[in-house]
């Protein structure tokens, strides 16, 4: 029930997604490969060798020629399959692997023009990341972990403590902060990365697989926790996962990889509605068609006076609105963000959509 | 079924080898049936003998006596660094042992006393009980309560200045330069074989240059022991480094660390536990090195079982062996239950904090200050002293007078019949046929590069002109390794099928390896005087561990599916042990039996005290005679065999391991 209570009050408080137009994050023809020689071939070589020339040199060919933006306040979820090339992806974003080749633009600055000095202060305050298996100092306490960045930064220690016990509070462990991180359980260590990584009070905020180190249980839980954060804080952030219902649910737009190559960047909808290979109809098959699609894409229109009361918005997910509109008996409204009607949700559409997937099982 | 056969790739095994090895046996033979006694092929001559160890004398020679190095001459820079560690050890042995006279001008002096034996022994038991309870704190306050009370206080604390000091040298040392070895691949690369290099180096070679360039004393006896311990310590460092889970640098990077805060914050803290097991082995390789240093004047317990086994003194020999032991057992214990207890607890109460300082520092104080009052807790009362010499002399005078007639003739069976007739043959093969064997060997397992080193490394044992000993070294290792596993491996089968026995048996060989290899000489020669058997005897005793350990280890290590396959297929107990257990765990027996060859060679070197004509009084004689050349020379001949048995064995045990699919 927690779920469902979470899901709608993101529903409610995002409305139609308050995604700004400006843009964050953006990568350029980004290459990376890995083995002997790799940094010259592909000065060498041209046009761009081919995936199988650079295997018969024994160079891994982690990511190619990736291009993409992120938006200012989204959440871009990279994922793919394990080996794909997402982790190394995101450290070529913070530059923590540097790329072979490519333009990594941040906030208009190319990130691989910049010192090592300048680096450092990049991430020391305008960068956050959470890592899948937490990586929390063993030997401090959780206060101390989440205090770390403000402590290398030379912040005072009564200031650092303090802005600590804020985050700590934000993610939910207040009480626990003189505890080592080998005395809490998996998500708490999480909650831990988490609050770390917001104590600086980032830009952007890297995700890599924050929670697939946990169980199921707790996974949906971190996700719920997650989302609440983000309605909070209105991060730009990159996550990334190889779990299809994690993006589903968390992502405003999905990019999805394969061997290195970006395949397809679209939100869940375009993903599951206008599959751009094979392969990505395959990866979203499985998806339940009502936690994607929304009620702006099977809204029939509006043809005469409109004898609905009761109205959905248009980005609402069908799930979310499945049941209202099956008790409902008549069609629902869908509005836009100005609250203008723009069609009718029938029951027999979202009836549909419901038993669509059902029958493809 | 012909055409088939052709086909197939000829097996690795197969009939080319045994054509090679036919003609090297046909090189063995041939030369010994054929040639004049006096061939060169047959025995290296000595004109063709290269004069390395002239060479590396006059090297180090004028490395002393003209080596300019612009600011200051070499002579000075060593004399710098003797300077360096001089202060610490004094002030070291002046809290332990002699106490300060401080001169207040005219006649007035203040004398400030060194620690009181009680107060060292109830801060030693503190420490114990707050890291390792009660019963940590029992053995180490027992172990300092029996150097007091068998009146080996004043050897102890020599001992234990040394260490004090050299340890913290040796610490720091290894972890600056296991950083660097972290930070640039090329420097690891550069040090790597060097590290080898001083591991398998005679602990005796390393006395004798290191006599000539600082003198006979504690000071030279420390630096000693300091390039003794350090290799492991910058072996773990680099491993311990590693170690370090990538996220955590990733993390610290994003953090935004800097070079130096990225090491200070993130990496050595995550990396303390690992540091720790390096800590406390260069504590124990320097107890072990500081007694060996007796030998260029580091006094203390060291001295006095040397001067003990010269004077074949049974009784002192072993009160001031085990004292030694103990000493080493308190010290190793108490540093891991250190290194266990490095991660923090959550904190205690304000009070019991600063409680435990203050309670410390008092210890130290008040007996030490009262005992300008009491003599007794000043110096251990000799009245209360108590000595078992007597006792263990009568024991060991009754055991040769019972039983001299049944050891010696155990004695002269073996010698008679197997280590005689084998240290003959060893002697008469031909220099040539074993070089060819060596190198042989080397690419049957590991083609050319290996070839080649293995045929260098025993070729300049016979250009060297030390083959004769050499071969006496090697009969003697081979000799105590064969026996060495024949006890070990059983032992280690039974332990790995019977837990209970099992931890019986870890607890003894914990034991064995805490002992530093001067003790191990002391019963043996006892019982069986000087000579061969003494000598191998000993190196069994100290080498037999690594084989019942590394046997336990890969017999329950096989996956338990494996086990359980078996079973259902109806294997019997004898017939899962025999064609499963036995068969993966090979690769691991073999490293057992490679750490074996290692520690027999370092403790051969240790039993030229008992007599044996091998590589290791080569050192002796090196070291009596303070010609710096020869004992390097010899130790390198050491060293050399000991890479060529280490990179065979592990070749082997590699190619076995991807046999079986178990290497990556
Ligand atoms: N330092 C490296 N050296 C060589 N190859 C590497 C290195 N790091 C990654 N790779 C290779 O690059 C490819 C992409 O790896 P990456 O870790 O980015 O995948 P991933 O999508 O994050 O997988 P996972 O889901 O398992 O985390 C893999 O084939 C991997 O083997
Ligand atoms: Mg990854």
């Amino acid at each position: 029930m927690a779920n469902a209570d979470a899901v709608s009050r993101r529903v409610a408080a995002a409305g139609p997604r308050r995604v700004g137009t400006g843009l964050k994050l953006a990568l350029k023809g980004v290459w990376k490969l890995f083995g002997p020689d790799a940094d010259r071939i592909l000065v060498t070589s041209s046009p761009a060798p081919s995936p199988g020339e650079l295997a018969t040199r024994n160079i891994i060919t982690a990511v190619r020629d990736v291009n993409l933006d992120v938006r200012e306040g989204e959440i871009f979820v990279i994922m793919g399959l394990s080996g794909s090339g997402k982790s190394t992806l995101v450290r070529c974003m913070s530059r923590l692997i540097e790329p072979t080749a490519g333009e990594i633009v941040f906030d208009g600055k190319d990130l691989l023009r910049a010192s090592e000095r300048e680096m450092i202060e990049i991430r020391r305050h305008r960068m956050g990341m959470v890592f899948q298996h937490f990586a929390l100092l063993p030997h401090l306490s959780v206060l101390d972990n989440v205090a770390f960045p403000l402590d290398i930064q030379g912040v005072k220690r009564a200031a650092r403590y303090e802005r600590a016990r804020q985050v700590i509070d934000l993610v939910g462990l207040a009480g626990r902060e003189s505890h080592f991180p080998r005395e809490l359980s998996g998500g708490q260590q999480q909650r831990v990365g988490i609050a770390r990584s917001l104590a600086v009070e980032p830009d952007i905020w890297f995700l890599d697989e924050p929670f697939s180190a946990l169980d199921p249980l707790i996974r949906r839980e971190m996700q719920d926790e997650f989302l609440r954060l983000q309605t909070l804080l209105r991060k730009t952030i990159v996550f990334i996962t190889h779990d299809f219902d994690e993006a589903v649910r968390l992502a405003d737009r999905i990019a999805i990889m394969r061997d290195g190559v970006i395949i397809q960047i679209g939100t869940p909808e375009d993903l599951v509605t206008k599959p751009a290979t094979p392969y990505v109809a395959e990866f979203t098959r499985d998806i339940p068609r009502a936690k994607v699609l929304t009620a702006r894409s099977i809204m029939a229109p509006i043809e005469g006076p409109l004898i609905a009361d009761a109205r959905v918005s248009g980005d609402a997910r069908i799930q979310d609105v499945a049941e209202q509109v099956m008790r409902r008996g008549t069609a629902v409204a869908v509005v836009d963000g100005r609250g203008d009607n723009i069609g009718l949700l029938t029951r027999e559409a979202v009836l549909s959509v419901l038993l669509g997937k059902d029958i493809a099982k | 079924m012909t055409i088939a056969a052709g086909a197939l790739p000829a097996p690795t095994w197969g009939r080319p080898w045994i054509i090679l090895w036919c003609a090297v046996l046909a090189a063995v033979v041939l030369p010994m049936a054929l040639a004049q006694p006096e061939s060169p092929m047959l025995i290296y001559p000595v004109g063709w003998e290269i004069p390395f160890k002239t060479w590396i004398s006059a090297a180090i020679k004028w490395l002393v006596e003209e080596f300019d190095l612009g600011l200051f001459t070499f002579k000075q820079l060593t004399r710098g660094i003797a300077w360096l560690l001089d202060g610490p050890l004094w002030l070291a042995r002046a809290i332990l042992l002699d106490g300060v006279v401080i001169p207040l001008g005219g006649e007035r002096v203040v004398a400030l006393p060194p620690l009181s034996w009680l107060s060292l022994t109830l801060v030693a038991a503190c420490f114990a009980w707050r890291s390792g309870g009660g019963r940590l704190a029992l053995l180490v306050g027992g172990c300092f309560l029996y150097l007091a009370m068998f009146g080996w206080w004043e050897s102890a604390m020599v001992t234990l200045a040394s260490i004090a000091i050299a340890v913290p040298f040796g610490v720091a040392g290894g972890l600056a330069l296991g950083i660097a070895g972290y930070r640039r691949r090329r420097f690891e690369q550069a040090m790597t074989p060097v590290l080898d290099l001083m591991q398998t180096m005679p602990i005796f070679a390393y006395l004798v240059p290191i006599l000539f360039l600082f003198g006979f004393g504690p000071v030279a006896a420390m630096i000693a022991t300091i390039v003794f311990a350090l290799p492991p310590m910058v072996r773990v460092t680099m491993f311990a480094l590693r170690q370090v889970a990538s996220e955590l640098v990733e993390f610290g990077r994003m953090a935004g660390c800097s070079r130096h805060q990225l090491l200070w914050k993130v990496l050595m803290p995550s990396a303390r536990p690992g540091l720790m097991v390096g800590v406390n082995q260069v504590i124990m390789l320097s107890l072990n090195m500081v007694i060996i240093a007796s030998m260029i004047g580091a006094g203390g317990l060291g001295f006095d079982v040397l001067d003990a086994l010269k004077r074949l003194d049974i009784g002192k020999g072993l009160e001031a062996g085990l004292s030694i032991t103990l000493l080493a057992i308190a010290l190793d214990r108490l540093s891991q239950s250190l290194a266990r207890r490095s991660l923090p607890r959550r904190a205690g109460s304000q009070l019991g904090r600063s409680a435990g300082p203050l309670l410390i520092l008092g210890v130290l104080a008040v007996p030490t200050a009262l005992g300008t009052l009491v003599p007794a807790l000043a110096h251990y009362p000799d009245a209360w002293r108590i000595t078992t010499g007597p006792i263990w002399a009568d024991l060991v005078k009754a055991i040769n007078i019972r039983y001299f007639d049944d050891i010696d003739a155990f004695k002269n069976l073996l010698l008679l019949n197997v280590l005689v007739p084998m240290k003959r043959g060893l002697a008469d093969i031909p220099w040539v046929a074993v070089v060819v064997a060596a190198a042989l060997a080397g690419y049957q397992l590991g083609r050319w590069r290996l070839a080649l080193l293995t045929g260098c490394l025993v070729l300049f044992i016979a250009v060297s002109g030390n083959w004769e000993k050499s071969m006496v070294t090697v009969y003697l290792i081979v000799v105590s390794v064969v026996l060495a596993c024949l006890i070990g491996i059983p032992i280690g089968i039974v332990a790995a099928g019977a837990p209970a026995f099992n931890r019986v048996v870890q607890a003894v060989i914990d034991t064995l390896q805490t002992l530093p290899t001067f003790v191990y000489l002391i019963p043996v020669i006892m019982l069986f005087q000087v000579g061969d058997f003494s000598a191998i005897i000993a190196i069994v005793a100290f080498a037999v561990v690594p084989s019942i350990r590394y046997t336990v280890l890969g017999l329950t290590g096989v996956p338990a599916h494996l086990l359980e396959a078996a079973r259902a297929h109806g294997c019997s107990r004898a017939q899962v042990l025999l064609k499963v257990r036995l068969p993966l765990a090979f690769p691991e027996i073999m490293l057992g039996i490679n750490q074996t060859v290692m520690m027999a060679l370092s403790m051969l070197v240790i039993t030229a005290l008992v007599g044996t004509r091998d590589l290791g009084q080569e050192v002796y004689i090196a070291l009596a005679k303070a010609d710096p050349g020869r004992g390097l020379v010899a130790g390198l001949c050491v060293a050399f065999l000991a890479m060529v048995c280490d990179r065979l064995i592990n070749a082997a045990a590699d190619r076995r391991r991807r046999t079986l699919g178990l290497a990556s």
